[in-house]
């Protein structure tokens, strides 16, 4: 049986645990005197007796289903001569398709060496049993467990506590995920990195100035060796973040002043859900408008004033990802702003200064530290923004500072290091993963250094 | 029922308003007031609201947020160099009326006023009246302390600064000096003008509060309950503060506290629901005070 | 008294200058937010500019004789016959015939008029109606994407034109006489992704991130909300609980493309799923969610006031009860407008997606959850990487899709929370 039709079947069975649980707790309660002499309503026995049936039997199937692919695999390679064992991943998982085509029909076994052909019948034999085995353990820990839970239905049985007990384990388990997420991202990127220093040098990834990671095809070949300093990639990303963060750090902190100290209701009204829309356009619309509008007219602009510009200019990234920054920058000016105590306020204007004295010389002073943790912040998903700079800036690693060049960033780097085929243990491969651990630290701190400023700013005026 | 009656018999009418609605026939006829419920009228304010040569001159103010309506029609005099305290209970309008001798409820987009608000015999609420100005002659202490996050010095020396009020950094010494001296807190904090105001006490912060509006030299000084937030120590020399003040300021106060207006005020306003009830001497309004509702508000039967 | 009057001198003397800078500073706003909107509006003009074309097709509509001699074919039911029978000839025989100046030298450039797909439709409706051999009947079919580049963009210089000055004289006869005409681009909502622009959709971009969308909807939500819950009430003031919300927080801001390495390395590398399916993109987008999702539900739970659970702790429910009962209905509409917002988030998302390998030219519309599928904004990615502009073309028509489900998510969490949201 498929899971996902297993799956279906395993909660039918729950349901019907949940049914026969209330039912048997509402019989055992008739002959003390009714639902009243249990120590808890009839619901609870029946959601009792339906995780009973149901969680351990899901348990079993995800886990069966998560694993169950390798463990073929393994057993199926293991049946291969000694000298057909793949040394590499890249090869095992040819191997592996190869053995799969010639299983699902695809490949005749003629085509195919004999291990192999012998091997793909393994598979396929392997894939059927598998399919019984599951199908077989899951229905019966579904049934055998549902029993048990339905037997043991006691009108003194305090279902509710054990219910509700259950319940926040998996509230706790719920919660727990962000930090098996985090858990996770460090693992993915920590051992390919890894990897990936036993390859490179240390000192050439952190200061070499030269990034071209294009390997050879073939190990003679001339050149084979690809270049990792990731240097010009961190210039590149700074650069397009520091033009990003020209535009949007002045049009966000001063829409977010106007709107919250000058604008009438009607005004913010109308113009903040307007700047938040600019929040909401997905990341690609911007990447298709620098790359298609704002790339050509700079270099068009360029050329008409004599100056020469890269179709793929940095400028056109990070003018375009700092219209996307502005929403961020100015909603949370607006938070911190509107944090800054109105009796400041009424200080200052009361003492006869303008409004914008009163802006500029208490507010904003009073705001600066929550501002600042705000920028931080968008800086931090500056350096992040993948579709803008991968759409419209180029792949040509360029170490300078001039914004009507080609340069390329970090994001650029994985993606197109990641995307289409990957020989899994290639230098090329794994340098990805490390300049996503790199993306992952700096953003991080970031991230952690901007959320403390933040939040000891509004504690300080809760 | 002979409270009513007193009501009646002291109720003062504004000698040169011709808008004033009081007549004979507004009278409420003692027969028809219930005993528990006491009435007020619209514009009717018994005891002594006007002065002769006034400071401010306040005749038939309204006040509303949005469709309610803070204040009614209340008309009253501030004499030169007086100390006069408004007192009443919560939600009576008297911060209201305060705010609105500097135009501090400007800043509330559904605030309405109506009525006409003299200082000086020019109108505060004139539209080319200058708010900058009006606000730099009428200052105003809050009820709690709102020190800038800035340091003692900064603080005191920012109206100053901002009204380009000295020329020389020796001026501005001076005047930061002279305003803390005449605060009483020169002597406790001359030798750290540099450390953040917001580490002080809270009543050194109220009284560097007063330093600050006091560093522009204003004419009048609008105090909204500036000791709510302190301990009885504190207000005590915020007390005697004022006191010294009212030899060359204008001051109006809001006070929760009967003591407070007693000790520190000439003249005392009662305010209930929105109208001006009583206006007199201070010492009058707490031994004999004309209006009922006034006798109840200093006796205590509700506030 | 002097002592004020030559204050207020004072004060009056400066206020010129101040009420300058005043105005000067509430320009430098009026400015800020007029760039904020300039941009707004530039990129929706450039959009719907850019694109509105892409909602139009161009036919041609001919007189097609099912000669069965020209077709080599007798039975259109016999398998065997059509697939060596010729379906082109027929068709461009047609266009020779609307075409009177059309000599028989051309032959290729008349060919190029139309679809290339044309001929397997033509075979297609001869398998379903055999009857229709050696009849003409007059059918219409799409352009070749050249002629629609040609109608639609005549004289717009951003545009190639690839028709021979000949080809376009013929296109401005057949039009003239409306046997070439545009239309609504149903075939842009019908098919999937195709080399030729002229047949390429998006209806399987759209069932791609539907797909993707239920599977985040169904993992996140309840996550989130049960995760919300427990940080709201169960959880103990301890250093775990720190720690998870510090986690929370953080990963809020963590960029996307992370989440794409996390399932490359996680999902398809350990776990050995398949690359390019909905189910690894819906687990990616799922974790890169959770944390918004987390962060409005909680802000929602906080909103409901104490009061509401003191009155049922108070009759002797238990806190569980009390939560699922009285505290999650009315926070609910929080949760989902929260949980919205999310939504709309991921379903723009394409970073993360592109690593995971949903970036593949597939050309069927994907039906389960493990078939092969894009989704519409990586669409619009393939689309906008190809230098032909009738593409260009098509991803602006795509982004006007995207934003228009966009739109509609926030518009129903708008909706949502005035429809449903209590005030306290």
């Amino acid at each position: 049986m498929q899971p996902l039709n297993l799956l279906l079947l395993t909660m039918l069975l729950a349901a019907v645990a949940y049914v026969l649980g209330s039912a048997r707790s509402r019989t055992l309660a008739m002959p003390l005197g009714g639902v009243r002499h249990l120590k808890s309503l009839p619901g609870y026995y029946g959601v009792r007796a339906a995780i009973w049936c149901g969680v351990p039997a899901l348990v079993i199937l995800g886990l069966w289903a998560a694993f169950e692919g390798k463990m073929i695999q393994s057993i199926v390679v293991g049946t291969l001569p000694d000298t057909m064992i793949p040394d590499t991943a890249g090869e095992a998982s040819l191997l592996m398709s190869k053995i799969g085509n010639v299983a699902n029909g695809s490949l005749p076994p003629g085509f195919v060496e004999e291990p192999v052909a012998k091997a793909a019948e393994l598979l396929q034999v392997l894939q059927v049993q598998s399919k019984i085995y599951m199908t077989g353990l899951v229905l019966a820990v579904a049934l055998l467990a549902g029993f048990v839970g339905w037997v043991r239905i006691r009108p003194l049985l305090n279902a509710r506590e054990q219910v509700e007990a259950i319940l926040r384990w998996f509230f706790f388990a719920c919660a727990g995920v962000a930090v098996l997420t985090t858990v996770g991202i460090v693992f993915s990127v920590v051992f390919e990195t890894i990897r990936f220093f036993e390859q490179v040098p240390f000192f050439e990834f952190f200061f070499g100035t030269s990034w071209s990671p294009q390997l050879a095809l073939r190990t003679d070949q001339v050149g084979s060796e690809g270049a990792f300093g990731m240097i010009p990639l961190f210039t590149g990303t700074l650069l397009i973040s520091f033009i990003a963060m020209l535009i949007a750090a002045p049009v966000g902190l001063l829409s977010a002043i106007y709107l919250s100290e000058y604008a009438n209701k009607r005004v913010r009204s109308t113009v903040k859900p307007l700047l938040e829309m600019l929040a909401g356009i997905p990341t690609v619309v911007y990447g298709f408008f620098a790359a298609l509008t704002v790339a050509p007219f700079i270099s068009d602009l360029a050329s008409a004033i004599g100056v020469e510009a890269s179709s793929q200019s940095a400028l056109a990234a990070g003018l375009v990802m700092g219209i996307m920054i502005i929403p961020f920058v100015s909603s949370l000016s607006d938070d911190v702003i509107n944090a800054v105590p109105q009796t400041l306020r009424d200080g200052s204007l009361a003492l006869g200064a303008t409004q914008s004295e009163t802006m500029k010389k208490v507010i904003f002073p009073a705001a600066l530290p929550g501002i600042m943790g705000g920028l931080l912040l968008a800086v931090s998903r500056a350096i992040g923004e993948t579709m803008i700079v991968v759409m419209a800036a180029g792949l040509a690693a360029n170490l300078t500072a001039n914004p009507l060049e080609t340069v390329t960033t970090v994001t650029v780097q994985i993606v197109t290091l990641l995307v289409g085929d990957q020989e899994f243990d290639s230098a090329k491969t794994l340098a990805a993963f490390a300049l996503g651990a790199m993306l992952f630290i700096s953003t991080l701190l970031l991230n952690v250094i901007a959320l403390k400023i933040v939040r000891k700013y509004r504690e300080q005026y809760d | 029922m002979s409270t009513v009656s007193s009501t009646i018999t002291n109720k003062m009418q504004a000698p040169d308003d011709k808008a004033m609605p009081v007549t004979e026939d507004k009278v409420m006829p003692v027969t028809e007031a219930k005993p528990e419920q006491t009435v007020l009228e619209e514009g009717v304010t018994v005891g002594t609201p006007f002065a002769d040569d006034p400071k401010f001159k306040l005749r038939d103010v309204e006040v509303f947020y949005g469709e309610t309506q803070a204040i009614k029609n209340i008309s009253l005099d501030v004499a030169r160099n007086e100390v006069i305290a408004f007192i009443g209970p919560s939600g009576c309008g008297k911060s209201t009326f305060l705010r609105c001798l500097n135009r501090m409820n400007d800043s509330i987009d559904s605030c309405r006023i109506k009525g006409s608000l003299l200082l000086d015999g020019q109108n505060i609420y004139d539209s080319k009246r200058d708010v900058v100005e009006l606000r730099a002659r009428v200052g105003m202490v809050f009820q709690k302390p709102n020190p800038f996050p800035k340091s003692i010095y900064d603080n005191v020396a920012y109206g100053p600064r901002i009204h380009g009020l000295a020329n020389r950094k020796s001026d501005l010494d001076d005047i930061v000096e002279n305003s803390l001296r005449k605060a009483g807190l020169w002597n406790e904090v001359k030798d750290r003008l540099d450390a953040m105001a917001t580490g002080m006490s809270g009543g050194q912060q109220q009284r560097l509060c007063i330093a600050r509006a006091i560093a522009v030299s204003p004419e009048v000084v609008l105090m909204d309950e500036p000791c709510s937030a302190l301990d009885p120590i504190a207000t005590a020399r915020i007390e005697e503060l004022i006191t010294e003040m009212s030899e060359s300021y204008t001051i109006v106060i809001v006070t929760h506290s009967m003591q407070q207006a007693a000790r520190v005020s000439n003249r005392t306003a009662y305010f209930h629901m929105g109208h001006l009830v009583e206006v007199n001497d201070t010492s009058k309004v707490f031994t004999t005070p004309e209006h009922e509702l006034t006798e109840s508000y200093i006796t205590g039967r509700f506030g | 008294m002097t002592d004020h009057t030559s204050q207020a001198e004072l004060v009056r003397r400066s206020l010129k200058g101040r009420y300058r800078k005043e105005r000067r500073f509430r320009a430098y706003g009026i400015v800020a937010i007029a760039i904020a909107l300039a941009a707004l509006v530039t990129l929706f003009t450039d959009i719907v500019g850019k694109g509105y074309t892409g909602f139009l097709k161009t036919t041609i509509t001919l007189e097609v004789t099912m000669d069965p001699d020209l077709m080599y074919l007798d039975d259109p039911t016999d398998p065997k016959q059509v697939r060596m029978a010729d379906f082109v000839a027929p068709l461009v025989a047609a266009v020779g015939r609307a075409l009177p100046s059309a000599t028989q030298d051309d032959q290729d450039a008349l060919r190029r008029l139309i679809n290339p797909y044309a001929s397997s439709e033509l075979r297609d409706a001869l398998i379903e109606n055999p009857e229709w051999m050696g009849t003409t009947r007059t059918m219409s079919f799409l352009a070749h994407s050249n002629v629609d580049v040609y109608v639609k963009h005549k004289g717009d210089a951003a545009y190639s034109i690839k028709l021979t000055d000949q080809q376009q004289a013929w296109v401005d006869d057949l039009r003239a006489r409306e046997l070439v005409e545009t239309s609504f681009n149903d075939v842009f909502f019908t098919s999937g992704d195709s080399r030729d622009p002229a047949k390429a959709g998006v209806l399987g971009a759209i069932v791609g991130s539907l797909l993707t969308m239920i599977i985040t909807l169904v993992l996140a939500f309840p996550i989130g909300v049960a995760a919300a819950i427990y940080l709201e009430e169960f959880a103990p003031r301890n250093k775990l609980t720190d720690f998870i919300e510090v986690n929370i927080n953080n990963l809020a801001a963590v960029p996307s493309i992370i989440f794409g390495l996390l399932g490359l390395a996680i999902f398809i590398n350990l776990f050995g799923m398949p690359r390019s399916v909905p189910v690894v993109g819906g687990l990616v987008l799922t974790l890169m969610t959770l944390p918004t999702i987390i962060i409005s539900s909680r802000a929602a739970i906080k909103s409901v006031p104490p009061s509401v659970r003191e009155a049922a702790e108070g009759i002797g429910a238990s806190k569980m009860q009390v939560v699922l009962h009285h505290v999650l209905p009315l926070a609910l509409p929080g949760m989902l407008t929260g949980s919205i917002i999310g939504m709309a988030q991921a379903l723009g998302e394409t970073a993360p997606l592109l690593l995971i390998g949903m970036v593949a030219f597939i050309v069927e519309v994907p039906e389960g959850l493990f078939d092969a599928a894009t989704v519409l904004p990586v669409q619009v990615f393939l689309w906008a990487g190809s230098p032909e502009l009738a593409f260009i073309e098509r991803a602006s028509a795509a982004i006007m899709v995207l934003l228009a489900f966009l739109m509609s998510m926030n518009a129903l969490a708008i909706w949502l929370r005035k429809r449903l949201e209590r005030r306290w």
